[in-house]
């Protein structure tokens, strides 16, 4: 894709996230007091408030919660890319995350699909997590 | 959890204004707010000295960091109690919550309460849309390329998927809102639409087209609030607030714990409970509509139909003005306006007038006790009240 798309922002919470993906690693947060993984990065735990938390690697596969096939772009730098596709993604180790489905056959996604992680250059080295639908591994 | 205090039978809503709707380029958006707040003090037979607190939300299209004050400034008001509240859609119930409470415990007597934004001509379409972006993630969410169509498209396709839930019951609820808009003398549409013509929109977020998207109008409204006692003595007929519940789970869909269960059921058990009054009790609702399947969700979660329900139910005409449960009985953001924070205010707007009576062809014969919900974010914080003519 472009690389007039946006880059990645990394900041605390998320800067070990960024770097991971740099390494086209999908890493999540797992509480070591209450074992709760949770996405997005946070300085405490959701569910019990500990900040004992440690960085943790995904399989990189899940299923399609739901989507949305956008039309009309809301940002311009998305703009010559619709029809595109938006989903959430539960992934096999619970969180919830929203990516793109990339892929030739992204527009034929449903819900339930299997997905599996790729990424997404855009640009400057930053690398973004991003899922294809199983059948169309690699092609993203 | 401890229940809150009573706030029933406290406060009365004695005024309401809505500004000129629609594309409005000789006014900005403080000038809606304003215009809005001169004809909700009218309405009320009250003077200026008699308001001392202002509540007001958020603007998009204008440049101001601290409203409130701002809008205090505006309108020439040294008001005693002061604030901007950002809860999204939530924030006019929510502000009618916090108006409440500080008239119950004496912080003030009479509130001001006006929302409104300038959103159809004080930017370009493509600039509101950029700037309403910020509801996304900055960074989890929005590097994907998010929309807020596409945030409730998400969640359409989920109800869809789940309930069985079809685009046509989700068209038919934009068709007969704007039924309802074409007896409003202010609505924003002034022409019929066809569920075909609704079917057929330019698509903008699967399973969404752009007449299941809300509006974006030059709009400001404005209510005004007072105690019972004092409330009695006022020009118009007071209507008392009832019931008043909150409710968030989340602000960033990603983070929403479900697709198909959100806070409106909590906001709406809290208000109904303080109340003492439930679904089956209300004459009419006014539910947040910025897209058409949030009001199908909203029938569900307030209780008005069973959970997957609210297709049948509103595709059998329940929700028409004369059917069971009239719904957006002035237009919705569908079809009335929408603008920021006033796109929900004005759902309290249009139960007060309802309550009042007298609508003419619009009017819910017989209309005692409403419902109205606002709801901010991706259906992340609610505020459900209840409003009645008489105390109850």
């Amino acid at each position: 894709m472009s690389q007039s798309l946006p880059l990645p922002v990394a900041n605390a919470d998320s800067l070990p996230y960024w770097n991971a993906a740099r390494e086209r690693r999908l890493v999540i947060r797992k509480c070591k007091e209450c074992g709760e993984l949770h996405f997005m990065p946070r300085h405490l735990c959701p569910a019990c408030w500990s900040d004992q938390l440690e960085w943790v690697d995904v399989k990189g596969t899940g299923t399609v919660h739901s989507f949305s096939v956008i039309r009309r772009a809301s940002d311009p730098a998305f703009a010559h890319l619709v029809p595109y596709v938006t989903a959430l993604i539960d992934l096999d180790e619970g969180p919830r995350m929203m990516t793109n489905v990339l892929g030739d056959d992204a527009l034929s996604v449903r819900i339930g699909d299997r997905v599996t992680l790729t990424f997404e250059d855009r640009g400057d080295g930053a690398l973004l997590p991003q899922f294809v639908r199983a059948s169309a591994e690699g092609r993203a | 959890m401890k229940s809150p205090a009573s706030l029933r039978n406290k406060v009365a809503i004695v005024g309401v204004g809505e500004s000129d709707i629609g594309r409005v380029p000789h006014m900005t958006g403080l000038g809606l707010n304003a215009q809005a707040a001169k004809r909700a003090l009218n309405d009320a037979g009250l003077k200026i000295s008699d308001i001392d607190g202002l509540l007001t939300a958020y603007s998009f299209t204008e440049p101001y960091f601290m409203l409130g004050s701002v809008m205090c400034e505006y309108l020439g008001l040294k008001p005693r109690y002061n604030a901007s509240m950002v809860v999204g859609g939530a924030s006019p119930a929510v502000m009618l919550k916090h108006a409440a409470e500080a008239i119950a415990s004496g912080q003030a007597e009479t509130i001001l309460v006006c929302a409104g934004e300038n959103r159809a001509t004080g930017q370009t379409r493509d600039a509101a849309m950029a700037a309403l972006l910020a509801v996304g993630h900055p960074y989890f969410e929005q590097p994907y390329g998010g929309s807020i169509p596409g945030y409730y498209g998400m969640i359409a396709q989920r109800h869809m998927h789940v309930y069985g839930t079809t685009r046509e019951q989700m068209a038919t609820l934009a068709v007969q809102t704007r039924e309802h808009a074409l007896l409003h003398p202010n609505a924003h549409m002034k022409t019929p639409l066809t569920v075909e013509q609704v079917l057929s929109a330019k698509p903008i977020a699967d399973p969404l087209g752009m007449l299941d998207c809300c509006l974006l109008s030059d709009a400001g409204g404005a209510f005004i609030v007072t105690s019972a006692e004092r409330a009695r003595d006022l020009k118009s007929k007071p209507i008392y607030l009832q019931g008043i519940g909150e409710y968030h789970t989340h602000e960033h869909l990603m983070c929403a714990p479900s697709l198909t269960e959100f806070g409106a059921t909590e906001s709406g058990r809290v208000a109904y409970e303080m109340a003492g009054l439930g679904p089956k009790d209300m004459d009419f609702a006014e539910l947040y509509d910025c897209f058409s399947i949030v009001p199908m969700i909203e029938l569900e979660e307030l209780g008005f139909c069973g959970r997957g329900e609210s297709g049948p139910f509103v595709a059998e005409g329940n929700t028409r003005i004369g059917g069971k449960l009239p719904i957006n009985t002035h237009g919705g953001m569908l079809s009335h306006a929408h603008a920021g924070a006033a796109g929900g205010l004005f759902g309290i707007v249009e139960a007060v007038r309802q309550l009042r009576g007298g609508l003419g062809a619009r009017q819910v014969e017989g209309a005692e006790v409403a419902l109205v919900h606002n709801e901010g974010g991706i259906l992340s914080s609610h505020c459900t009240l209840i409003l009645a003519n008489n105390k109850g």
